[in-house]
């Protein structure tokens, strides 16, 4: 068995709809376009959550799954990736820093309290409190009021202005932050959630497309059982009866169950099916690029891997790896060669970002880019790259290791952590003293989600101390850009800067895989590689 | 045993008045003084199945020690994606792993490796499991209860959930001896209960009672008379249990927490391979061959051994 | 025998206290922040690692830690996992569904492996015992991971005739297909050691005694010598009970039992040490009570075997 923690998928995702549900089903075909039976419960994988369901605290995919089909948040995302307002009337703002937005009268959560300002900004304001300890507290770091060094129960920059409405203030220009407000931590909570919210987190109650089949829906371990939310009338709105997210320990146990007919649609393929799905469903399979970018960093305080040589080696090594080979052969196909930072269902993406040869297949260029190198100090040792060994990695890690040994005829393996916390607690702590395995998947579909977080100086999630005075300059103006067009200009002026210091070297982008049985129609994958289970339909048994 | 040229009170040699059977026992009774250990080697050495197995396993040993004898082809350099999963070719009479390396040229060198782990862990289980079940089972009482306890303590903590713990603990310096060590560290309660259970039987039999009469001491009973009458069912798991730390090594490897890749084992390709269940069977049947005749070869060795050691067995043919 | 049981039962103390000691032990010593790995591939900044850490009593000194976590158990409070579900609850839940598992893979080992090793014993040297030699060693000799993909695919994907994992509320008949590539790994063991112990019974004085009474080998075989050659296996069966009740992990995986055994892989991989360490509590006193049991079973099977002096 496979604990699944497929790189970045163990973050957060979230965004999306939901639903599905259960049913034994073998057979039973649907004629195609036929119209689904409004109560047929459709069934889909999942796993446990692995945080009690409260937005703030949720950033896994197996909790975020169930949250984006319980909640509604401002905006959703369709399948493109493209915003739209979900509870939202109106989200304003003149200057990209100071935002008011307005909500949808009449709005309920599934008990009857309202949603209104309040439940949005009581959310925030504890999400963001540090001694709450949510596992999202970072995604309220921009707006005013925000300390991570005390205790402050509320944002200085959240107003409720009156019932329906309310104000942002964040410390600098994002014109993106609209964007992000689809993503599950910042769901509202109604008033209820307050009174006890341990046992909240146990039994959600949401404004979403669907709600709990009752108390202890959540079977822990089994399933969750999801029902159509009557009340709600939103753009998500279910067309089936409901959704059984059934947890699931490995890839291979849900494929074995849709194989079997016990479930109607998966988002992953194991590793052992991927050469064979696509036949074994026909038309009823997807396999497209999706917001998620793997690489691997090369920390910049490496010997040897600093400076000019430090470049050269970079993109010896960015070159010497043959992508299109690796995807082929140890991926079948399931993903994507990377021609850049982010990823091509990004709007704004490029595959044509001045500086992206470094990424394509070049060993006579690598060995002699490695041999110049060697000429400033010459090379010794092992290149070693980190991953956690619980994750499946090794496949691709000795692939990559093999193409660098035969193409720049140095000594490189892979370096295996048995768990996924050893390897992160290096990297966080950074003790790691080799390359590391890198991924990252969206929060919300933007260009500047890709890069910001990963390659500003001192931000999150710059684990291989990255730092380039022009990058930051850049990664600021693009932000404060209100014009959509202008920002990803900057961005892409950002990545030129990165193909040559290469930080990260870039490898694939992973790819959606799913299928479903025949037991169900309109099935589509959302931006983030979860279906949108409100739209899917299932004829009557 | 060298040292050993006594006679010895064998326990079929009983009270000639108590023995209905006397006339079967009796032939051995009158012969020169017998030694189980070299009666067990005459016995052994006329038998096929000894030489059968032994010349394998001699062939197994050859291998790991010497690896380069049996292939040139370096078995984790110049792997080729584009020979992935490719049937034989010349030069490569078994054909390409997934990572496009030369099959044969692994099992040769893992040879090593997975022999060694299975023969560090038979040795560790054996000793451990003997020490302990022979002391708690013959002296019973407080021993009994320490040794049995202690045996507890560490039986009840599932060997792969703490291998895993282990491995991860060690995780720095991953290699056979820690992978070993992890395996049989936590496996030998099960032999020392075996063994004691064995023993609890056989020292209220007529032949330990003998023994005590005639004034030998109680620790020579254990040895001599006891230990060897008792020891059969040992033989049988320590010889199983060289396969499955074999076999948990794979499964380790499956886990995520096997020996890193870069030490090549038979558990290792297999776990590997296991992916490529149905497109490419050969990349995972292959060493699973391997894997099998070694481990049948000690276990036929073990069947033989165990017949040999016993003398009732023996005194019927 | 009254006296021998209240010692056992005292006995079990210690090896509690130093089976959950060992445990948190190890679990805590496993390299990797536990709190880091919360948040997947995101790096959290270290103000929120700390407040994390807190909550769940992972920024306290080892020792302080492990007794914080007895002191609970004592009150029978057996914490909460991170996912905000009290451990005794999950305990409740797990157990029930294992122990079936556990149950009926036993059945299948202790009725086909006794058979067979019974039949291969007093046909050695025979057609049966060399097949069974062989089939026996092909199963112990392939990983279980290869047994439980193959077995679910042929038997659950290609023939239909069981669910391919075990389904909500994990019933009985679920858990045959499981239960049964659960037996192979030790079936094997249980095969060889019925063996072995039926051939040295069947060289015993009372074997021959009793063949030369009269007696029909219809009567001697289960009577003489099957009774007499079951110790060392049922000695072997219980203590696998044990290990698979705990030690189905990867099996559980494969068919998503929802069970004890992919829990606390789960429970470990997490670094959750309360919760690792209830299971195992429960596991050491399962797994006592049966030792106590066999040992009163010894008795039974062998009178000469007694425990009052």
């Amino acid at each position: 068995m496979k604990i699944k923690r497929i790189g970045v998928a163990a973050i957060a995702l979230a965004a999306a709809g939901a639903l599905t549900l259960t049913g034994c089903t073998s057979g039973s075909p649907s004629s195609s376009g036929a119209a689904g039976d409004s109560s047929a419960i459709i069934t889909t994988n999942g796993s446990e959550p692995q945080n009690p369901l409260i937005p703030t605290n949720t950033n896994e995919v197996g909790g975020g799954k169930i949250l984006d089909a319980i909640f509604a948040g401002l905006v959703y995302y369709d399948a493109k990736g493209a915003v739209h307002n979900d509870v939202a009337e109106s989200i304003e703002s003149d200057d990209a820093q100071n935002y008011t937005i307005k909500i949808k009268p009449d709005l309920k959560f599934t008990n009857g309290d309202p949603v209104n300002a309040e439940s949005f900004v009581k959310a925030w304001n504890y999400g963001a409190a540090l001694d709450n300890a949510q596992l999202s507290s970072y995604f309220f770091g921009d707006i005013e009021g925000f300390s991570l060094d005390e205790n402050r129960p509320e944002l200085s920059g959240l107003k409720v202005v009156d019932d329906l409405t309310f104000t942002v203030a964040l410390v600098q220009p994002e014109s993106d932050f609209p964007l992000s407000l689809g993503y599950s931590a910042f769901y509202p909570l109604p008033e209820s959630a307050w009174e006890d919210l341990d046992a909240f987190g146990e039994n959600p109650v949401g404004n979403g497309p669907y709600m709990l089949d009752g108390e202890g829906a959540w079977k822990h371990n089994e399933e969750i059982s999801l029902v159509t939310n009557p009340d709600y009338d939103g753009p998500r709105k279910a067309q089936n009866g409901g959704l059984d997210i059934i947890f699931y320990a490995s890839q291979d146990a849900s494929y074995a169950d849709l194989q079997g007919g016990n479930v109607d649609v998966v988002d992953q393929i194991p590793e052992a099916a991927l050469a064979s799905y696509a036949d074994e469903f026909p038309d009823r399979s997807v396999n497209q690029a999706a917001a998620i970018f793997q690489s691997f960093t090369i920390p910049a305080r490496l010997p040897h891997f600093s400076g000019e040589e430090g470049q050269l080696r970079r993109a010896a090594i960015s070159m010497a790896i043959n992508r299109e080979e690796i995807t082929d052969v140890i991926f079948e196909g399931t993903r994507t060669p990377a021609h850049d930072f982010t990823s091509p269902v990004i709007d704004g993406y490029s595959e044509d970002v001045p500086g992206s040869e470094v990424l394509e297949f070049n060993p006579e260029k690598a060995k002699e880019l490695w041999a110049q190198a060697d000429a400033i100090a010459p090379w010794s040792g092992t290149f070693q790259i980190a991953y956690n060994a619980d994750g499946g990695h090794q496949g691709w890690v000795d692939a990559v290791s093999n193409q660098l040994k035969n193409n720049l005829g140095i000594d490189a393996s892979g370096n295996p952590y048995p768990t996924f916390a050893e390897a992160r607690t290096e990297i966080t702590n950074r003790t790691i003293q080799t390359a590391f395995r890198s991924g990252w998947q969206a929060d919300y579909p933007a260009l500047f989600n890709f890069l910001g977080p990963l390659y500003g100086t001192g931000a999150g999630s710059n684990d291989g101390d990255y730092s380039n005075p022009e990058v930051d300059a850049l990664l600021k103006e693009g932000r404060a850009e209100t014009d959509i067009d202008a920002a990803n200009e900057k961005f892409q002026q950002v990545q030129e800067i990165l193909f040559k210091d290469l930080p990260a070297v870039p490898l694939w982008y992973s790819n959606v895989n799913g299928a479903w049985n025949d037991t169900v129609d309109n099935v589509e994958f959302g931006w983030n590689s979860v279906p949108l289970y409100y739209q899917i339909t299932k004829a009557a048994e | 045993m060298s040292s050993n040229t006594r006679s010895t009170q064998q326990h079929y040699v009983a009270p000639v008045e108590e023995t209905p059977l006397v006339a079967i026992d009796a032939v051995k009774a009158e012969g020169k003084p017998s030694n189980l250990w070299r009666d067990a080697w005459a016995d052994v050495r006329r038998r096929p199945m000894f030489w059968i197995s032994a010349a394998i396993i001699l062939l197994v040993v050859v291998v790991a020690l010497f690896p380069g004898l049996f292939t040139q082809v370096p078995p984790n350099n110049d792997c080729q994606l584009s020979n992935s999963n490719a049937g034989p070719a010349p030069g490569h009479p078994l054909g390409f792993t997934k990572q496009g390396c030369d099959i044969y040229s692994r099992i040769i060198h893992g040879t090593s490796t997975s022999l060694s782990v299975g023969l560090i862990v038979t040795v560790l289980v054996a000793v451990l499991g003997i020490l302990f079940g022979a002391f708690a089972g013959f002296y019973g009482g407080w021993v009994d209860s320490v040794l049995s306890r202690l045996g507890d303590i560490f039986f009840s903590i599932p060997y792969i959930l703490a291998a895993v713990v282990v491995m991860s603990v060690l995780s720095k310096y991953a290699s056979i001896w820690t992978i070993a060590l992890a395996i049989g560290i936590f496996a030998w309660p099960a032999t020392a209960r075996v063994l004691r259970a064995e023993i609890l039987r056989v020292k209220n039999s007529d032949f330990v009672m003998a023994a005590t009469a005639l004034g030998v001491s109680r620790f020579r009973i254990l040895l001599r008379h006891v230990l060897p009458n008792s020891i059969a069912p040992v033989i049988v798991i320590t010889t199983i249990s060289l396969a499955s730390a074999i076999v948990a090594e794979a499964t380790l490897s499956f886990l995520g927490v096997g020996l890193p890749s870069s030490i090549m084992s038979w558990g290792n390709d297999i776990s590997q391979a296991q992916r490529d269940l149905r497109t490419a069977p050969q990349t995972l049947i292959l060493p699973s061959i391997a894997l099998s005749v070694t481990v049948l070869s000690f276990i036929m060795l073990g069947e033989v051994i165990r017949d040999a050691l016993d003398p009732k067995a023996r005194a019927r043919r | 025998m009254a006296g021998y049981i209240l010692r056992r039962l005292l006995q079990a103390i210690p090896v509690l206290l130093g089976t959950t000691f060992l445990i948190y032990f190890m679990v805590f010593a496993m390299p990797g922040d536990p709190v880091v790995a919360l948040f997947g591939d995101k790096t959290p900044p270290p103000q929120v690692l700390e407040a994390v850490r807190e909550r769940y009593n992972l920024d306290k000194p080892f020792i302080v830690q492990y007794l914080l976590f007895l002191g609970g158990i004592f009150r029978g409070d057996f914490g909460i996992s991170f996912s905000g579900e009290p451990v005794s609850d999950i305990l409740a839940r797990t157990f029930p569904v294992t122990l079936q598992l556990a149950a009926i893979a036993t059945v299948f080992l202790a009725v086909g492996g006794i058979l067979i090793g019974l039949i291969s014993g007093l046909r050695k040297g025979g057609i049966f015992d060399a097949s069974a030699l062989v089939v026996s060693l092909i199963l112990i000799s392939l990983p279980i991971f290869v047994v439980a993909f193959t077995a679910q695919y042929i038997f659950g994907v290609q023939l239909g005739w069981f669910r391919t994992t075990v389904g909500s509320g994990a019933p009985i008949q679920d858990l045959i297909l499981p239960a049964m590539v659960l037996a192979t790994g030790s079936f094997a063991q249980i095969v060889r050691l019925t063996r072995a112990s039926v051939i040295e019974t069947d060289g015993q004085d009372f074997v021959r005694t009793a063949a030369s009474k009269g007696l029909s080998r219809r009567r001697i075989v289960p009577v003489h010598i099957l009774r007499n050659s079951l110790i060392p296996v049922v000695t072997y069966i219980a203590v696998d009970f044990g290990v698979l009740m705990v030690g189905a992990t990867v099996t559980e995986g494969i068919f998503n039992v929802p069970g004890v055994g992919r829990t606390l892989y789960q429970a470990i991989i997490r670094g959750e040490g309360p919760t690792v360490v209830s299971f195992v509590t429960v596991m050491v006193l399962i797994y006592l009570i049966v030792n106590l049991l066999v040992d009163l079973l010894y008795a039974v099977l062998d009178p000469r075997i007694r425990y009052v002096k």
